[in-house]
């Protein structure tokens, strides 16, 4: 197989892993704890992605049952994601409930000023 | 046509991605979110997900916009320049991403309907699920009958999660500065 | 925002279509996409939307915050409690059997109970999420 073809044959994969890399990278690199979350979503949504992908079959329809069509993508994968993208979202604002409280607390939201005001007590 | 649909829909997403790993204002980062939610939605229907991208629009780039913007005005919305060596994130980045594309040769091509994931237990929710339910909708049938203990965990960690929220959020404000010299660190301000 | 005449008329005449949208979601979610999740969420998009051009209190006297905060555990025992009527007739636990002698409309009337569940959650954690964010900056 080629490299062409083969890039066609699996771009989804490799867009998955640069969306989830980019979000690695954001929650390593960055000391801002609300762009960490941005990440994390990224992250998170680099999954659905992931999951998704899979599941569709070229020529297929959304599952949504009729006699019209025979072809249908795999439902399971939809389920599982559905219910995790609101979880997702539930769990992020908790995280950005953190985030305020130790704004508030703390005066600011970057790591290494946390860090460093931790050593002065 | 699908396929070529998808891989434009994925190159704006990459695009977008780079710009919110570069970007140093954090109100930009928040909008650039909402846009990557948006495009997320439109190629999760091109992926024939149409419940998962309606609920992606309305809580990727609807709630969650508004939810980051609300805490960006409790707390501050620049980020500051960055004083950390960038080369181990990267290192750690790149390992991790090229052991990633090392594991996706022996995976099966996208849209194949030949793929493992089609083969265990999807063909009996298609062909079995009208007879047994009478719901069309496969997605629906599956979340709240075959799979609805799942369902039932997802709730609870719904509500988990809001009575976490409301229990750090409620309550008086502590200010800063103020009980900077405050040994007691359960005291409030008056 | 508040005295923005066109935001305030726009949205007054957006409002009921959303919330008619958000019902038809919920409702149809057996016969197209859509389900107990979308329509939570479209109604908390909603309320955060009157909110955000009317202010608070007026959020408040549509939905007061206690009663929303209220609604988070008992949209989660709405669908436990569904769940329990099938141990009760001597079936599995969320079997929705024993709820009409049809089995078809059983099922029917179960992922309906269900999905009011996970929109009545759903909705309020949303909603009281956007109350304890924007009450704190208040304080």
């Amino acid at each position: 197989m080629s490299v062409i073809e083969q890039f066609v044959s699996h771009h989804n994969y490799y867009v998955t892993i640069l969306l989830m890399v980019s979000g690695l990278y954001i929650v390593i690199a960055s000391g801002n704890m609300i762009k960490k979350l941005v990440g994390l979503s990224l992250f998170q949504t680099s999954v659905y992605l992931l999951y998704l992908s899979p599941a569709k079959i070229v020529g297929g329809t959304a599952p949504i049952l009729d006699e019209k069509f025979q072809v249908y993508s795999n439902p399971l994968p939809h389920v599982l994601i559905l219910t995790a993208i609101v979880v997702g979202i539930a769990t992020i604002s908790l995280g950005l409930a953190i985030v305020v409280r130790i704004y508030e607390v703390y005066g600011t939201i970057e790591e290494d000023e946390i860090f460093s005001s931790d050593g002065e007590i | 046509m699908e396929a070529y649909i998808l891989m434009a829909l994925l190159l704006l997403l990459t695009i977008v991605t780079i710009a919110i790993v570069f970007q140093r204002s954090l109100f930009a980062v928040v909008i650039l979110a909402g846009i990557y939610s948006f495009l997320m939605a439109t190629a999760m229907i091109v992926l024939d997900a149409v419940d998962v991208a309606m609920t992606e629009a309305a809580v990727g780039a609807g709630v969650a916009t508004v939810f980051f913007l609300a805490s960006l005005h409790l707390t501050r919305a620049r980020e500051y320049p960055r004083p950390r060596a960038v080369w181990l994130p990267l290192f750690v980045a790149g390992v991790v991403g090229a052991a990633l594309i090392g594991g996706t040769y022996d995976l099966p091509l996208f849209g194949s309907a030949a793929s493992p994931i089609h083969q265990h237990i999807a063909p009996h929710y298609l062909n079995e699920s009208m007879g047994e339910t009478g719901v069309p909708n496969v997605v629906t049938a599956v979340l709240a009958d075959y799979r609805s203990i799942d369902t039932l965990g997802e709730t609870t960690v719904i509500f988990t999660a809001g009575i976490g929220i409301m229990v750090l959020l409620r309550g008086r404000r502590r200010r800063r500065g103020e009980d900077k010299d405050d040994v007691d660190p359960g005291a409030r301000e008056t | 925002m508040k005295y923005d005449v066109i935001m305030r008329i726009g949205v007054k005449l957006v409002l009921p279509f959303i919330l008619l949208f958000a019902f038809y979601v919920h409702f149809h979610g057996d016969y197209g996409p859509g389900g107990g999740f979308q329509a939570g969420v479209m109604m908390a998009g909603m309320l955060i939307l009157y909110a955000i051009v009317f202010g608070n209190d007026a959020l408040n006297r549509v939905a007061p915050r206690s009663f929303v905060e209220r609604c988070v555990p008992l949209g989660a025992l709405l669908f436990a409690s569904v769940g329990l009527i099938g141990p009760y007739f001597g079936y599995r636990y969320l079997d929705y059997a024993p709820l009409s002698t049809n089995s078809i409309h059983a099922r029917e009337w179960g992922i309906l109970l269900v999905e009011l569940g996970v929109l009545i959650t759903v909705a309020a954690t949303m909603t009281s999420i956007y109350y304890a964010f924007t009450e704190r900056g208040q304080s």
